[in-house]
């Protein structure tokens, strides 16, 4: 059946990077509109929710990166947040006004959001390098642990890193007089939001090309058969050192930027429940999915910070009355259900992974993939072949 | 043979009987030695002290280096099963009513015993239920599954303590008596001493479970090729069923033994001591139990040696370097590849 929007779709598929930016702009000019309808100007005003946005889109950042290296290449990274961590650290050690290290050095954002990522990226491979030519097992613990150390380097080498207090004072982005702009400042969620809008974009954009890439396709035959894969001249310890790196600079891009919309970094921000976080993100959205990926980071981190907060209080609203069951009390009421977000990730993680393991908006390839249907598999390689 | 596929295998090798326990004796000297250096006159305490601590992430590291020797899934549940354990342990403590240590030593007796059967045996169960209901579908899944599952069942496990019981530190009553042994010039604390001939002795159990069994050879026919030891008429589900039981009673011994050891127990005990305890089963060879008790005890001194130095807050930091070490020279761990070839 061909309807009038069959042309634009099939001008976006073939246009992919155009389809990205204008779904940028949609959503740049669409959530900030939406927040300010019931139910949602209920909860707060524009102000705070576009702040909201910015943060979520720091996750959605995040989210997208560990794609490429759990969703693409196949490999199990539990030490997401360490990277994080460190870009978010390069920041402040390169534009703070508490510099511990560099006192008095105040590198420009734009130039420190590269700093971070690259140094980040350094870190990515000089653990991948000897981890990645061992079975895919032993990166899971090997990030599992780094993800632990880092906080605890930083908690503990506190006269180069201030320890728990953490470094405070980081710099704002600025603009120099673009579009009458300097400094952003603290009062005004609206610029981080479009800038984070804009590294997503950029972001989607290259990973999406390298998706396409030779590179993409050897990630996806690294992680469907890495013998097979081997056996066709893919040198699979690159192959897998690349995603690792790229999802590590993307983490510590993201960290960079987090630190200068925060203006503080400490070490309890980058715990192990970040990495935790991402991973649910990653599998709840649809593993080798962007798009899936970038809609779950956004739906989980809306949840968490508005939804359950807002479940609290429409549960005492409605004045249940305290069911007694022997010597088990059940009060509603006084269930602080932001406790149990970690619960539910491992419940969500479980039953994703038992129930429909390529995640609730999967790649089509993915999700043939994890069911195992080697003829279907075939079949779809076949048709994706044919098309121009 | 890589160390992946190596099964559970024994120790005693014909031709190189005097070889380990002569290596475990120079080591257990050259450590006495480092720690007395940092240590001085406290070195003997901190030596056993090493001992004990090593005897706890031993009785964890065996938990999973036997499941990953059956089916190569890293439990990432194992850590939180110990921390289950420890609750279980001051549930039943608490419950008694007991507040202080006992000094009826057949009172004592009982409850302890008591205490870890029915901890080992409720862990256990646990166990069984994990690998039933959230890993056995996954056996033939790709990879990154099984491991995903594992981290969900970790955090369903840490959140319903840190939600249904506690959110933070529980002291637990210490029922071993705080008095010190004098054996010759040695002096031991009942605790330390209890701790470490109990670890021997489970370990030994299992060592000869393994070895002399029925189900054993079952186990390690299922390690070796699955398939394989089907066709031999091995009943695989019941048999990694079993091997789950046994690791996850012996997590729930190490949470008895983190209860009376340090008298106290939280929601997040079980990752760290998790971490560094497939630390351990890494660097004695994942898939063999002996590795993993060796690999205990390494851990264990590294730890104190760490602390003994003034770098106690590194702890954790020494212990990752030693993974990452060990994964970049010896993959297959201390005795992992030698063992396995001769299987």
């Amino acid at each position: 059946m061909t309807t009038f929007l069959d042309r634009p779709r099939e001008f976006l598929r073939g246009h992919q990077s155009l389809a990205i930016i204008i779904s940028a702009a949609i959503v740049l000019i669409v959530l900030p509109v939406v927040a300010t309808f019931p139910p949602f100007n209920g909860f707060g005003v524009q102000r705070d929710w576009v702040g909201g946005f910015a943060d979520a889109g720091v996750f959605v950042l995040l989210a997208v990166g560990l794609n490429v290296v759990v969703g693409l290449a196949g490999l199990l990274d539990l030490g997401y947040a360490a990277f994080f961590a460190i870009g978010a650290y390069t920041y402040a050690y390169g534009a703070s006004s508490s510099n511990p290290v560099f006192g008095g050095l105040h590198i420009p954002f734009w130039i420190m959001l590269v700093v971070g990522a690259g140094v980040a990226a350094i870190f990515g491979l000089l653990l991948g390098a000897p981890t990645l030519r061992l079975r895919g097992d032993y990166l899971a613990i090997v990030t599992l642990g780094f993800g632990e150390i880092v906080p605890v380097v930083i908690l503990n080498a506190d006269t180069y890193t201030k320890g728990t207090n953490g470094i405070t004072g980081l710099d704002q982005p600025n603009l120099y007089g673009l579009f009458g702009i300097n400094s952003f400042g603290f009062q005004n969620p609206y610029l981080y939001f479009v800038t984070v809008v804009v590294i997503i974009t950029i972001a989607f954009i290259f990973l999406q090309r390298l998706q396409d890439s030779r590179i993409g396709r050897a990630w996806v035959a690294v992680r469907e058969d890495e013998l097979a894969a081997a056996s066709m001249g893919i040198n699979t310890v690159t192959t897998k050192l690349l995603a690792f790196a790229i999802g590590a600079t993307t983490s510590g891009l993201a960290g960079a930027f987090y630190a200068s919309k925060l203006g503080i970094v400490s070490p309890d921000q980058f715990g192990f429940t970040v990495s935790f976080t991402v991973l649910a993100m990653v599998v709840l959205g649809g593993m080798g999915n962007v798009w899936g990926v970038a809609a779950g980071a956004f739906v989980i981190y809306e949840i968490q910070h508005t939804g359950l907060k807002q479940l609290g209080s429409f549960v005492q609203g409605l004045h249940l009355p305290v069911v007694e069951l022997g010597p088990l009390k059940i009060d509603l009421a006084s269930i602080n259900f932001i406790n149990y977000q970690y619960l539910l990730y491992g419940l969500a993680l479980v039953a994703m992974m038992l129930l429909r393991p390529e995640g609730l908006f999967p790649s089509r390839r993915r999700r043939l993939e994890l069911h195992e249907d080697t003829d279907e598999v075939a079949e779809f390689i076949a048709e994706e072949a044919l098309e121009p | 043979m890589t160390a992946a596929t190596s099964p559970i295998t024994k120790l005693r090798l014909p031709g190189t009987r005097w070889r380990a326990p002569l290596g475990i004796f120079i080591a257990l000297v050259l450590s006495y030695l480092v720690i007395a250096n940092g240590a001085g006159a406290q070195a003997q305490e901190q030596f056993i002290n090493a001992l004990t601590i090593g005897a706890l992430y031993a009785l964890i590291a065996l938990g999973y280096t036997m499941v990953y020797g059956i089916i190569e899934l890293i439990n990432f549940a194992h850590g939180e099963i110990f921390m289950c354990g420890s609750f279980v342990a001051w549930g039943m403590i608490t419950t008694f009513g007991f507040t202080g240590a006992i000094t009826d030593l057949g009172v004592l007796a009982v409850v302890l015993v008591a205490v870890f059967l029915v901890s080992m045996f409720v862990m256990g169960i646990v166990g069984v239920i994990i690998e039933r209901f959230a890993y056995r579908r996954l056996r033939n899944a790709p990879r990154l599954a099984p491991l995903i599952t594992a981290i969900g069942v970790s955090f369903i496990l840490q959140n319903l303590v840190f939600v249904g019981i506690s959110n933070s530190i529980v002291t637990v009553p210490k029922l071993i008596p705080f008095t010190a042994l004098s054996i010759g010039p040695v002096e031991i604390r009942e605790i330390n001493l209890f701790v470490i001939v109990l670890a021997v002795a489970l370990m030994i159990a299992l060592q000869l479970f393994i070895t002399r069994t029925r189900l054993g050879t079952a186990m390690r026919s299922t390690a070796m090729d699955r398939e394989a030891a089907q066709l031999m008429g091995v009943d695989i589900n019941r048999t990694i069923a079993i091997t789950f039981f046994i690791g996850s009673a012996l997590a729930g011994a190490a949470g008895v033994v983190q209860t009376q050891y340090l008298g106290n127990t939280n929601f997040q005990v079980g990752f760290q001591a998790g971490l560094k305890s497939f630390t351990a089963a890494v660097l004695g060879g994942i898939g063999n139990t002996t590795g993993a008790a060796i690999g205990g005890f390494v851990i264990g001194f590294l730890e104190v040696i760490s602390s003994v130095y003034g770098y106690g807050r590194w702890s954790e930091a020494v212990v990752f370097s030693a993974l990452v070490l060990v994964l970049i020279f010896r993959p297959t761990g201390i005795l992992g590849q030698q063992l396995a070839d001769r299987a």
